[in-house]
């Protein structure tokens, strides 16, 4: 269906990030001196207590939450320097980024065919193609039955594997989610989990996954802890197996 | 993939009773613009109708429309004498209020000048013209009469003689056509008593002075009739209308006329400006500002409105920012809405207008050019008003949708 880049190629590279909130005694260090690399097809977990900059960081890859300092390059290309953006954050993000969130976050008044679609038409993929495609990834995910329901209809396991369609629909080099199976009980979080890593195995997507859930490491590649907005060295995953 | 529309079917009910209050707002705006025209148009349907070069009206006057004016009733033969007069005429005109059947009956009573006018340019409904010099009428159909029908004035009876239709003064009230004799003997009715109360006050008077003295004769013709006493003129008439002659510049039989000393003469024009600039134009203004307050209303309601139904959206559309949507996916979701409501309130202003305007009292005239200016001053409002969420919208930051 799609080329995908070399499995090698780096999704994501991240040098020296640092986040400072606030300024003399309200200065508060959310991240310090993060540096994290992540390739195409891999699939790592974030982990860490609340407060530990986890979501910090996420939210500084995903171009939304620009670092106080530190180099952020997102399949080779430079596109943030500090807080200076080098790219057009907005279409990089449509281009290169995909989202899913602890809240599947679909738009209500689009059914969940729609809620693909819409990922589609924005970044200009005609509608009927828009259609198709997202047909094709509601397949993929398991929930083409459920294509004409709205979100409301949906369950929350479905609602998020509608998300990660969305997400994914602009073949993105970068998948980020944030606590996506704080809503779900273990069976379905683990289904999500699991789905994260046939997404990044089978079609060269970096995945990112921040998440407390500690029963489903072992679908993962490395997982990095953070403490106290540092990141500590990352571990392989002995169960994890490319497929 | 039109969000806007997917917006729309989702909130259907919300929309549809939020167009139905712009429509009915609309409907308000569009309908003082009615009340305005209507004004207009009742106000020059005697000027039109009638169809004078020129009216002669007392001196330093500007007519019956605008005030006052008396004139002599024999005039009219004095104009006709002036080169380039085709025609002259007496014109009377003058509101009266009586009780007729116990209701209250308020009409413009308008003198024709029997013989020569006997009503037959009056567009009838039903009936016939004045067929004879008294005791006749044709009365607009506002008046609530009916062909056939006796209608007591004064000491006299009048039979109902012919229908109109728009026939309406400035004022509002439908006017009755009566010949120029019957329409004074309506304006200047007196009861028996004031008649003989008048008469022994001219007898008083004689009596005070030396001619009432040596002229006994005098004293016998003041407690008479009226009508019998040379010095008194016969009852005034509000203007004459003069027609010119085919081919005749009607400002030089004006000129002419002018130069008398005891008359002014204006043109149709004149008339027509003076109805529409002088005596309907606090009215106009007044509408005009209720206008402009409606509308401003309007505005400010749509933009509440879209601005809380983009405030509603506000998460999806950091949403939609997060995966890259341009700004101007997001205007056109807003923008497309506030169009759409103003489209859809005009369309219920319109229709709900044309089936409830004929039922008010005075008439609502909407005209093509009103409509267009309204559909103007909806797209313009719509887009106005859809400017606080699309500022709301653009200023939604993508890490939003983290909250």
């Amino acid at each position: 269906m799609t080329n995908f880049p070399p499995a090698n190629t780096p999704a994501i590279e991240v040098f020296n990030l640092t986040k400072i909130y606030g300024s003399g005694n309200t200065e508060v260090v959310a991240m310090k001196g993060v540096t994290l690399q992540v390739a195409r097809g891999q699939v790592i977990a974030l982990l860490g207590p609340s407060g530990a900059g986890k979501s910090t960081l996420l939210t500084a890859m995903g171009l939304i939450n620009p670092p106080t300092s530190g180099r952020i390059l997102i399949g080779g290309v430079p596109v943030l320097d500090g807080p200076l953006p080098l790219v057009s954050l907005r279409a990089f993000r449509r281009h290169h980024l995909g989202f899913v969130f602890q809240k599947a976050n679909l738009i209500p008044f689009l059914n969940a065919l729609q809620n693909v679609q819409v990922a589609l038409e924005i970044n200009d993929v005609p509608p009927r193609q828009a259609r198709r495609r997202a047909l094709e990834l509601l397949d993929y995910l398991g929930v083409a039955d459920r294509a004409v329901n709205l979100p409301d209809a949906l369950s929350g396991g479905q609602q998020q594997r509608v998300a990660v369609a969305r997400a994914l629909a602009n073949q993105p080099d970068l998948l980020l989610a944030d606590e996506p199976t704080a809503a779900l009980d273990s069976h379905r979080g683990r289904q999500v989990m699991e789905l994260f890593r046939k997404v990044a195995h089978e079609r060269g997507t970096g995945v990112i996954v921040v998440t407390h859930d500690q029963r489903s490491l072992d679908v993962f590649d490395w997982t990095y802890e953070m403490e106290d907005g540092v990141i500590h060295a990352g571990a392989k995953s002995h169960t994890s197996t490319r497929s | 993939m039109n969000l806007a529309a997917q917006d729309i079917r989702h909130n259907v009910g919300r929309f549809a009773l939020t167009a139905v209050g712009i429509g009915l707002l609309l409907m308000i705006v569009l309908g003082m613009s009615g009340i305005y025209r209507g004004m207009i148009d009742d106000a020059l349907v005697v000027v039109d109708r009638i169809g004078a070069d020129l009216w002669v009206v007392q001196r330093s006057t500007r007519g019956p429309f605008a005030e006052v004016s008396r004139v002599p009733a024999n005039l009219e033969h004095r104009l006709r004498a002036v080169p380039g007069v085709a025609s002259a005429r007496t014109f009377v005109s003058h509101n009266v209020q009586r009780e007729h059947e116990g209701r209250a009956l308020r009409m413009n009573v308008h003198g024709l000048a029997w013989p020569e006018d006997n009503g037959a340019w009056v567009t009838l409904t039903a009936g016939r013209p004045l067929a004879q010099s008294h005791y006749e009428l044709i009365a607009d159909v506002s008046l609530g009469l009916n062909l056939g029908e006796k209608l007591v004035l004064g000491k006299d009876t009048y039979t109902v003689v012919g229908i109109t239709k728009g026939m309406v003064a400035s004022g509002g009230d439908g006017i009755a056509f009566f010949t120029t004799q019957d329409a004074q003997a309506v304006q200047f009715d007196l009861s028996g008593e004031a008649i003989r109360l008048e008469r022994a006050a001219r007898v008083q008077r004689a009596v005070g002075q030396d001619i009432g003295r040596v002229q006994p004769l005098l004293l016998e013709r003041g407690g008479g009739l009226s009508s019998g006493i040379p010095a008194l003129a016969r009852p005034m008439v509000s203007a004459i209308t003069v027609r010119v002659t085919e081919g005749t510049d009607p400002a030089a039989v004006a000129a002419t006329i002018a130069a008398w000393p005891d008359v002014s003469v204006h043109t149709r024009d004149d008339q027509v400006q003076l109805l529409v600039y002088g005596m309907i134009d606090k009215a106009r203004r007044q509408i005009g500002l209720f206008r402009v307050l409606l509308v401003i209303i309007s505005t400010i309601i749509m933009a509440l409105i879209l601005y809380t139904l983009t405030l509603d959206k506000i998460h999806d559309i950091a949403m939609l920012k997060l995966m890259g949507a341009r700004n101007s996916m997001i205007v056109g979701l807003i923008l497309q809405q506030a169009l759409l409501l103003g489209g859809l309130g005009f369309g219920i202003a319109w229709n709900l207008g044309g089936w409830i305007f004929p039922k008010f009292p005075r008439r609502v005239l909407i005209t093509p050019e009103d409509l267009w200016g309204l559909a103007a001053v909806v797209v313009l409002i719509s887009v106005l008003s859809s400017a606080l969420g699309i500022w709301k919208a653009l200023r939604v930051e993508p890490n939003k949708v983290l909250s």
